[in-house]
């Protein structure tokens, strides 16, 4: 039997929502009952790249949309966190450990690096001046009943 | 988040309880620096013991604070961080900079010979 499940998130580019987001997300994943380990993991990367989101794609006094499309696939989690800002020039450099546009905000550069090490796959897609899209994959450890 | 302050003799003990991320962040920077200027402190050791959770914006506000101190030849500790919390410092590389020890204990008396 194969399980599946969708669903789309929307809000603006306020700080608050960062948490209100992994918790949201957490809760949606918790259908297939991850580890707590798991759990952590989903929403450390998700957490990176919604505050990416949130710093870079938007003016700072600019109200901007940013959206989370969440599918579970049996034990795969697919996230795409996507806004429609600014956009990356340099996607390489960009995800390049250390590599920060914003060191004055004490930003460490290390947001693309952290996902990469929490998921099992992402990718980035951006364009600028239309926004950018992060996907991010992971399947929990165990066997589909 | 909420940071509790300690201090024995130059060194400062700060526990951040809940959870670590670039929306708690800027209050943890401000409330770290005031109290880092307002005391006569040298060392300062970081307790994740209540950290429920944190993201990236974590080694901002650490590697920040350690410019600060270092300018002041001070050392600047971790201590009872979880396995995730180390799995964000070791990609950083954070350890080539910071101490990390299990406990304030060992922290403290490291930082006090």
């Amino acid at each position: 039997m194969t399980f599946y499940n969708r669903m789309k998130l929307e809000f603006i580019n306020k700080s608050e929502n960062e948490s209100f987001a992994r918790v949201a997300v957490a809760s949606f994943v918790s259908q297939i009952d991850p580890t707590i380990e798991e759990l952590i993991e989903i929403k450390t990367a998700l957490s990176e790249a919604v505050t990416n989101s949130i710093i870079h794609a938007y003016d700072k006094n600019e109200e901007g949309i940013i959206d989370i499309y969440c599918t579970i696939n049996d034990y795969t989690v697919e996230m795409i966190i996507e806004d429609h800002g600014i956009g990356i020039e340099d996607i390489d450099q960009a995800r390049e450990p250390l590599f920060t546009s914003k060191p004055e905000q004490e930003r460490s550069g290390m947001g693309f690096t952290v996902m990469e090490t929490f998921v099992d796959e992402m990718d980035v897609q951006s364009l600028p001046g239309e926004g950018t899209k992060v996907t991010l994959k992971k399947t929990l450890n165990r066997e589909i009943q | 988040m909420r940071v509790s302050f300690e201090t024995i003799d130059n060194i400062l003990i700060a526990e951040l309880d809940g959870e670590l991320d670039h929306h708690t962040a800027k209050e943890v920077r401000d409330e770290l620096d005031k109290t880092i200027d307002a005391f006569f402190i040298k060392h300062l050791i970081f307790d994740f013991r209540k950290v429920t959770f944190m993201d990236s914006s974590g080694i901002g506000v650490i590697i920040g604070r350690y410019n600060k101190i270092h300018d002041m030849n001070g050392r600047v500790g971790v201590a009872n961080y979880n396995k995730y919390v180390d799995k964000i410092f070791a990609v950083s590389d954070l350890y080539s900079i910071i101490e990390k020890f299990n406990d304030t204990d060992q922290a403290i008396k490291s930082f006090s010979e």
